[in-house]
């Protein structure tokens, strides 16, 4: 029989769909809203061009930020459904570390970013560090 | 011959421009609007933690009472920090990497808990000590690297070619 890691005594299947849903969810989220402030360009020039306002109506013109507000939204509620049936020592840490790795993958296929060997080893150590620090 | 004169002095100065891209490196400025990103949203949660636990328990039936606790001073501070942890990270995402900032702000998790060691007397076990190792080691390796994909933004070209034919010009 598989051990229960905190599950909280839900099916081990479930718990790893509730992460995994968390993690997508807000992995959605950053990827789209990176793309969205990569659009609109770097908001210190902005701000130094158009002021703060300007800055502020750049950003809340972009309609892929509210996408990506959308989901991260949807990520919280989705650590709140998680963190009701799990154990937090659980569902905390291993939706944050478990992000950095999606992040790291779907900002390579999506956003096209140079995630060189550096950046991947940075994302493993990170990902481990916060799950031990965290647990 | 000024034409080819010209040419030269484009492509060489494009050769400059696309070798100080690919080894994009950060300002002071950019480097303190990161660190803000790693300690705003931390301490923000624990603002809201501290200012939640003071408050009777609330029922989904009063929803109201929601509403009262965000005038609670905690709550309040809590908030002012999760909208600074918000505006310097998407000021961080429009110029820097999604894959670099978030490794590069997770530092934030080492600054709490140093804070809770050394400030608080809290007790750090082996595990955490041994994570706070892991992420300022992934931290200082990350920020070696260069913090920008360069790519063809339409924003990026239009005031360099401005400034390049300005000075071809001249």
């Amino acid at each position: 029989m598989m051990p229960a890691l905190g599950t909280g005594g839900v099916n081990p299947w479930l718990a790893a769909a509730m992460i995994g849903g968390v993690a997508i969810t807000s992995t959605i989220g950053e990827v789209c809203t990176a793309a969205a402030m990569k659009s609109i360009g770097d908001l210190d020039e902005i701000r130094a061009r158009s002021g703060l306002k300007g800055a502020i109506v750049a950003v809340l013109t972009c309609p892929m930020f509210f996408v990506g507000v959308g989901f991260l939204a949807i990520a919280f509620f989705a650590l709140l459904l998680a963190l009701n049936h799990l154990n937090l020592s659980l569902a905390g840490p291993a939706s944050a570390s478990l992000t950095l790795v999606t992040n790291a993958i779907a900002g390579k296929i999506f956003l096209k970013e140079n995630v060189d060997r550096r950046r991947w080893i940075s994302a493993c150590l990170v990902c481990v560090g916060v799950y031990l620090l965290a647990h | 011959m000024e034409q080819r004169r010209i040419c030269f002095w484009h492509s060489r100065r494009n050769r400059t421009r696309s070798y100080q891209l690919t080894t994009h490196r950060l300002k002071p400025s950019q480097y303190a609007i990161l660190a803000l990103v790693g300690i705003c949203a931390p301490l923000g949660d624990s603002f809201l933690a501290r200012g939640m636990k003071q408050l009777p328990s609330i029922s989904l039936d009063h929803p109201l009472v929601l509403v009262a606790a965000v005038f609670h001073p905690w709550i309040a501070a809590g908030i002012v920090m999760l909208i600074c942890f918000f505006a310097c990270y998407l000021t961080a995402l429009s110029w820097a990497d999604l894959t670099y900032v978030l490794p590069t702000t997770a530092f934030g998790y080492v600054i709490i808990a140093l804070i809770g060691r050394f400030w608080l007397n809290e007790q750090i076990s082996v595990y955490r000590w041994a994570g706070i190792l892991l992420i300022t080691v992934g931290v200082g390796f990350v920020s070696q690297g260069p913090s920008l994909t360069e790519k063809d933004l339409p924003w990026k070209d239009a005031p360099e070619t401005t400034s390049e034919a300005s000075e071809a010009h001249s």
